[in-house]
């Protein structure tokens, strides 16, 4: 027995210096950065203020704007995610279905810096704007608008929520199925009542999985926002990257994770009531 | 005797010269089983006279990482760079001198030579962030040809610190074609106005404090420079309302200027002579008001991983011929008088490149200040942000 917790401990152990390495010391450090002040030519000098934490909103806007397109993007990669994945565990063939999940990863072989560029192009005045227009829809302004964005959300996080419900679906008792249908239900209530609910563990580590990267994305908003589509995390790297403001920054990264720890908690909460108190719907 | 295995019959020699030749063999194999590669390289360093053909054996590295601006240097110079001395250019760009500085102040950038504006050397210096510049190893640097107005601020307290490497203006680029039947912008604040009216969504300003708030500061006709709080407001005041209206926060206009996606943007000299070049009906100008003038510089950065190759780069590009090429692809001006002894005379009668004197005349200089002016950057961020 005690041998045994030992080698628990042991095998626990790369895991843990790496946590304490790589998240909890960092975080301690961005916790005693955000009381501290800016240095003349910016940078951090020791201090005790909360003149950082009372300055939070002048980042409103980028609060604001993160916590509307993060649940918006999410809810949009699932919206479309949900069928894909549905069609891929329920209704592909065997034969297809290697090859159409390999087609789904395939655009991560590819870094999304670049797929980013391209999009930048696609959205501009030259691409599908003027497609619209020839077909006489007008000519609508796309890149450098909110709807850039979603539709780079979309694009780039759209694996990661396919995946999880793929796995959820495909692991799903078919004869549970066509017990419902014995028992007089019509194909759409059995979904409801059946399929639906058994996928909600996919659907809740997918949906976790991309609103969490999304709450700290900047990459997209920069490149597709065009600067003016500004999340939370283009805030960041600007006061450390431009402004070198890092007990600023800090302050805000501080911030960002107070934000993230509420909306993930009530969202674990929610999701949690509505597939009826089942467990396994927890991430943690 | 012992067994030479090494010795090789001058038949074998030729043999392997012939299975190289014939392309069956590779240069390395010929190099390796003659011994030439050795020896070369041991001659390559052991006589000084030798030095530059033990730049090609790699003694100095096999890359040089550059941090630099948009639109700033000629592919092909580099390349060339790295055919004559066998060090890659990995080159890293950059839309303002606050972010070099911030890479530079976090540590660990792994620059080897960077591309600082005037106004940011001093706290370089002050900061202890890049080294004084060793002259003796740039024997194409030539103190005594350069445009003292343009070359002063590489040297601090009587040591150079960076070598010039461009100077230019700080106007702005617009498409004439979409003027429609308005007159051509030729002040900052038909600049502001047509970027809150006729032109709203179409304009760009740089994601850079320096410039975006400076030539807003010169819509009401303060000092680019300025970090009074009141003009400072004033300033800020003029960037949020006109937020709206912008295309895009971006150092990068050249790309939608070309897809005509944005018609006007705040632009360096160099990125308005490329993109006139190609599409005539963009042009440059300078605000009457003034703005910018500025010069950059090389500068090696502390601890550079690949020093001796940024001395070798460096001093490469300062060979007239090879900045007389650059000079060629950007479009910037350079204040080698060498350099402008062999560019073509219809370059030097260029406009954009070599404005009139009159409107040269109300330009300043970036201020030191505002480098490190807390204000001025929180501005810039909270603009953004907004």
């Amino acid at each position: 027995m005690q041998r045994q917790d030992l080698r628990t401990w042991l095998l626990l152990v790369p895991a843990g210096a790496w946590f304490l390495c790589m998240l909890i010391l960092p975080l301690i450090v961005v916790f005693v950065f955000a009381f501290g002040e800016r240095g003349a030519a910016g940078g951090y000098v020791p201090a005790f203020t909360f003149e950082n934490f009372a300055n939070l909103g002048a980042r409103w806007t980028a609060f604001k704007n993160t916590l509307i397109l993060a649940p918006l993007g999410t809810l949009a990669c699932l919206l479309i995610a949900y069928p894909l994945a549905y069609f891929l565990a329920l209704r592909a063939s065997a034969r297809w279905r290697t090859l159409l999940l390999i087609l789904v990863i395939v655009p991560f072989w590819t870094s999304i810096l670049i797929r980013s560029y391209a999009w930048i192009y696609l959205l501009g005045g030259q691409g599908i704007p003027s497609l619209l227009n020839a077909l006489g829809f007008g000519n609508p302004r796309l890149i450098n608008t909110p709807f850039a964005v979603l539709i780079g959300i979309v694009y780039g996080y759209l694996p990661l929520m396919v995946f999880p419900i793929y796995v959820a679906l495909e692991r799903l008792d078919k004869r549970l199925l066509e017990a419902s249908s014995d028992l007089g239900s019509p194909p759409w209530r059995s979904f409801l009542q059946v399929t639906l609910p058994l996928s909600m563990p996919g659907v809740a580590t997918g949906s976790m999985l991309v609103f969490i990267l999304l709450m700290g994305e900047f990459l997209i908003p920069a490149m597709l926002g065009g600067g003016k589509v500004f999340f939370i995390g283009n805030a960041l790297v600007d006061l450390f990257l431009q402004s070198r403001n890092w007990p600023f920054g800090a302050a805000v990264a501080v911030a960002l994770v107070v934000v993230m720890l509420v909306t993930v908690a009530a969202y674990l909460r929610f999701t949690r009531r509505w597939a009826g108190g089942r467990d396994d719907v927890s991430l943690m | 005797m012992t067994d030479r295995k090494d010795f090789l019959t001058r038949e074998k020699f030729m043999q392997e010269l012939w299975r190289y030749k014939k392309g069956s063999v590779t240069r390395r194999h010929f190099l390796g089983v003659t011994g030439l590669g050795l020896a070369s390289s041991v001659l390559g360093s052991a006589v000084p006279g030798l030095r530059s053909a033990a730049y090609a054996q790699g003694s100095i590295g096999d890359r040089v990482v550059v941090a630099s601006w948009p639109n700033y240097h000629d592919p092909a110079n580099f390349d060339a760079f790295t055919a004559e001395t066998g060090a890659a250019v990995d080159l890293n760009v950059f839309g303002s001198n606050e972010e070099m500085l911030a890479k530079l102040q976090a540590g660990g950038s792994g620059w080897d030579v960077f591309v600082p504006t005037n106004y940011t050397i001093t706290t370089y210096v002050e900061q202890d962030l890049i080294e004084p510049i060793d002259l003796s190893k740039l024997p194409n640097y030539d103190a005594a040809s350069f445009d003292a107005r343009f070359a002063d601020a590489g040297t601090v307290n009587g040591v150079v610190y960076a070598v010039p490497r461009n100077w230019g203006t700080t106007g702005f680029v617009v498409n004439t074609s979409m003027l429609g039947d308005l007159p051509k912008p030729s002040s900052w604040k038909e600049f502001w106005d047509m970027t809150r009216a006729e032109f709203s969504g179409r304009t760009m300003v740089h994601d850079y404090q320096l410039t975006t708030i400076g030539n807003a500061l010169k819509y009401f006709g303060y000092s680019f420079n300025s970090i009074d709080p009141a003009e400072l407001a004033e300033a800020e005041k003029l960037l949020l309302d006109a937020k709206p209206h912008l295309f895009a926060i971006n150092s990068d206009y050249q790309p939608s200027m070309r897809s005509t996606d944005a018609w006007m943007s705040i632009a360096w000299t160099g990125d308005g002579i490329q993109l006139h070049r190609d599409m005539p009906e963009i042009d440059y100008v300078l605000g009457k008001e003034g703005g910018e003038l500025w010069s950059d510089f090389f500068a090696i950065p502390k601890g550079a991983p690949h020093r001796e190759a940024a001395y070798a780069l460096l001093n490469y590009l300062l060979n007239p011929e090879v900045n007389a090429k650059e000079v060629a692809f950007h479009g910037y001006p350079v204040a080698d008088a060498r350099v402008n002894a062999i560019l073509p005379p219809e370059m030097l009668n260029d406009p954009i490149m070599y404005p009139a004197a009159e409107l040269l005349s109300p330009l300043e200089f970036g201020a030191a200040v505002t480098l490190t002016d807390p204000n001025r950057a929180e501005l810039m961020a909270r603009f953004k942000s907004a």
